[in-house]
């Protein structure tokens, strides 16, 4: 992985130096609340519902098991012993003290990490595939391309007052895992006819109160031309997105309005002015010395499988972990392995101080060092042989990481919801366990297959709930809880946004719709099809009916307790 | 007269904000407003006197461009400190279209914005009327590193063009 040098270690060293002055003027009443904001959120730190809450970068979610083990430490010393994962592959801590945030980043410093830019209107942590580097459908690892745009965007002197956030994820495998089309610009690595890397460039996707899909507007740039690029569509739209209302400020508003071929061609225009720009281009030798931090590890070329065949066989509990959380690696002898945060009972992403610590020991012991954070906010140990699967699966099963749910109903993305956010409608942690407690029957859920449910406690939409196969919306009507549902979306290749499936349903009702809908694919499925598919195959109608009844003809009469319609 | 922060030092400023309605001096370095620029331009640019005109976000930079000889200042109004489309156009003023006069940061400009501010190329600092500049001094060294090359004098070489 990336390693510091003297200007990335002396930066974040200021960095706190400079955020512990701020947090000093603020409290001594020399900066208001308005000037205090911008400057803290450009730390991560929001003031919450309870108190303030701290979101750390994990570049392209990638953490070094010491990384991992600071967090810990973090999570034990200046919060109540867990931690968030997100779905943008950082870590959330909700209950630190702001006068001690600076203590927390100047331990976050000492290994190489940071908070800047989790928050705030500037270019946010680049994101990227989980399993970049190890799957075999990979045409280049994407995460050289990150680091090099996360230092480019670090304190970028023009575009830290934009007029919204803005997100950029980097994808360089055929199946995109990094949902790069519901990003500000996504980057999907190909090559082009001859043999040339370079990205195929999105722009204007994103979610939110106005989900978007992105728009292709450039099919081929070059490498070398990433920054100049980058550059020119933050210029064009630091200077003309936005700023007169909060919820149209964002890049998507701005392509919307233009049309994505006239936001094109003024990123052209822009671009031309500055495409060779010396202090831009990436050449051959910095993205060799770049690639070089992302070699891949020293690994056994005979690994030998007769001893996971044998566990396979012999213990079942094991096999259907093995068949659910682990994925195949491009390396023979070698899988990738999913640590579930998605345990019964637990909040979707979150995890204790010793489990921290245990995943930082089972990075070191399974997976040469490194353990990494998917944005549906699970961990994943990349390369573990696999004679020593049985062995690890053991490990995490002794604490409660070994679920073996992965892609099921069961693995939910949820936001943290009206619990610990100041700016949710509704919860969205007691659905999601109201969801675990009634799909609790493993083959069942087998059964169905891949199914994405995605949770957002309002709809700022944290929790990606349009882009879920199933999406869950809370709101607020009169003060009680309700839930919006929408069928169909997807962050993948085939991206799409969930259709709504009808009026939202009482909050103890969540899990007989979704019940009900689940009833409903499974009754029309073609053989081996997807839910995600039946869904487009049949669209909204059969779901509906089935979860609402038919209004007029009473053909199909209504079981259990219906919808209610506020 | 007030006191600016020029070329990271505390200095008297010779400049004077004229109103649009107010009768123009003949003597004074004025900033005018970009409208009062154009509504007057032969008459300010005849003037023989130090003049600076004043734009916000929506002025677009390569209109300021074309008339670039006739000011030795240029003072870029920030209405509110997130309003960050002056950080561009300092940028473009600069590298694009070769200003070398007098780039002035006015209205909402506070300490912690500064660094930023000297990045894109603005050399002068009104802050805002209660806010003392001498404390705001020590932001130009919050940082003694950065990433991007850009227009201060601790621009580095460009990183992403090296060999290991």
């Amino acid at each position: 992985m990336y390693l510091y040098d003297q200007v990335d270690q002396t930066l974040v060293e200021e960095r706190v130096v400079q955020f512990r002055d701020q947090t000093r003027r603020y409290l001594a009443g020399e900066l208001s609340d308005e000037e205090f904001r911008p400057l803290r959120l450009m730390n991560g730190l929001y003031i919450q519902r309870h108190a303030p809450m701290l979101r750390i970068a994990v570049p392209y979610g990638l953490l070094a098991s010491r990384q991992l083990r600071m967090l810990g430490h973090i999570a034990r010393t200046y919060d109540k012993g867990f931690g968030h994962f997100t779905t943008r592959q950082n870590i959330q801590f909700n209950w630190p003290s702001l006068e001690r945030v600076p203590d927390i980043l100047a331990d976050l410093a000492s290994v190489q990490m940071h908070a800047i830019q989790t928050s705030g209107n500037c270019i946010r942590n680049v994101t990227s595939d989980h399993l970049a580097g190890v799957l075999a459908d990979e045409l280049e690892d994407p995460r050289p391309y990150c680091e090099i745009l996360r230092q480019w965007s670090t304190f970028h002197p023009e575009f830290s007052y934009l007029p919204r956030k803005f997100k950029i994820a980097v994808s360089g495998a055929r199946e995109d895992r990094a949902a790069v089309q519901v990003h500000d610009i996504g980057l999907q690595l190909r090559r082009n006819e001859d043999g040339e890397t370079g990205f195929r460039v999105f722009v204007g996707g994103g979610l939110g109160r106005t989900p978007i899909i992105g728009e292709v507007i450039r099919e081929f740039l070059p490498r070398r031309y990433l920054l100049s690029y980058c550059e020119a569509i933050l210029r064009v739209y630091n200077l003309l997105g936005r700023r007169d209302n909060i919820h149209k400020a964002r890049i998507k508003i701005l392509v919307k309005a233009l049309g994505a071929e006239e936001f094109a061609r003024r990123v052209e225009q822009e671009w031309s002015h500055i495409r060779d720009d010396a202090s831009l281009l990436l050449d051959e030798a910095a993205c060799q010395r770049m690639q070089g931090f992302f070699a891949p590890p020293a690994y056994d070329p005979n690994v030998d499988t007769a001893s996971l065949d044998r566990a396979l066989e012999a213990d079942s509990r094991f096999a259907r972990w093995y068949e659910r959380n682990t994925v195949g690696h491009k390396r023979p002898g070698y899988r990738a392995v999913y640590v579930s945060l998605k345990a019964p009972g637990v909040p979707p992403g979150d995890v204790t101080a010793e489990q921290m610590d245990a995943v930082a020991d089972l990075a070191d012991e399974f997976s040469f060092g490194e353990a990494r954070v998917s944005h549906k906010q699970n961990l994943v140990l990349a390369d573990v042989r696999a004679d020593r699967l049985h062995d690890l699966w053991q490990r995490l099963e002794a604490l409660n990481l070994a679920a073996p749910n992965i892609g099921t109903v069961n693995d939910m993305i949820c936001c943290p919801g009206l619990d610990f956010c100041g700016l949710a409608n509704a919860t969205s942690i007691p659905v999601a366990k109201q969801i675990n407690e009634r799909f609790d029957d493993l083959d069942y859920l087998y059964d169905l297959g891949e199914v994405r449910i995605n949770i957002s406690g309002c709809m700022n939409a944290c929790g990606h709930h349009h882009v879920g196969h199933i999406g869950i919306l809370g709101v607020d009507k009169r003060g009680e809880e309700f839930y919006q549902i929408t069928l169909g979306g997807s962050s993948a290749n085939d991206a799409a946004l969930g259709q709504r499936l009808g009026p939202a349903v009482g909050k103890d009702e969540v899990a007989d719709v979704l019940a009900r809908i689940l009833e409903t694919y499974v009754e029309a499925r073609h053989e081996d099809e997807r839910f995600l598919d039946t869904f487009r195959r049949l669209g909204l109608e059969p779901f509906k009916v089935n979860v609402y009844g038919t209004d007029n003809s009473g053909s199909r009469a209504r079981r259990g307790r219906v919808a209610q319609t506020v | 007269m007030a006191r600016i922060i020029r070329d990271r030092a505390l200095v008297e400023d010779e400049w004077r904000r004229l109103s649009d309605d107010e009768t123009l001096p003949e003597a004074d370095a004025i900033i005018v407003s970009w409208q009062r620029w154009l509504d007057e331009r032969d008459a300010l640019a005849a003037r023989g006197a130090p003049l600076g005109v004043e734009i916000d976000g929506t002025v677009d930079a390569a209109d300021v461009a074309a008339d670039l000889e006739h000011f030795e200042l240029i003072a870029l109004a920030f209405p509110v400190f997130k309003d960050g489309r002056c950080y561009s156009h300092a940028r473009l003023l600069r590298e694009r279209y070769g200003f070398s006069g007098e780039l002035r940061a006015v209205g909402d400009v506070l300490r912690d914005q500064l660094f930023y501010m000297e990045r894109v190329g603005i050399d002068s600092f009104a802050l805002r009327d209660d806010l003392d500049p001498h404390q705001a001094l020590s932001a130009f060294e919050d940082f003694s590193v950065v990433y991007q090359r850009a227009l201060d004098a601790m621009s580095p070489q460009p990183r992403w063009r090296r060999a290991a």
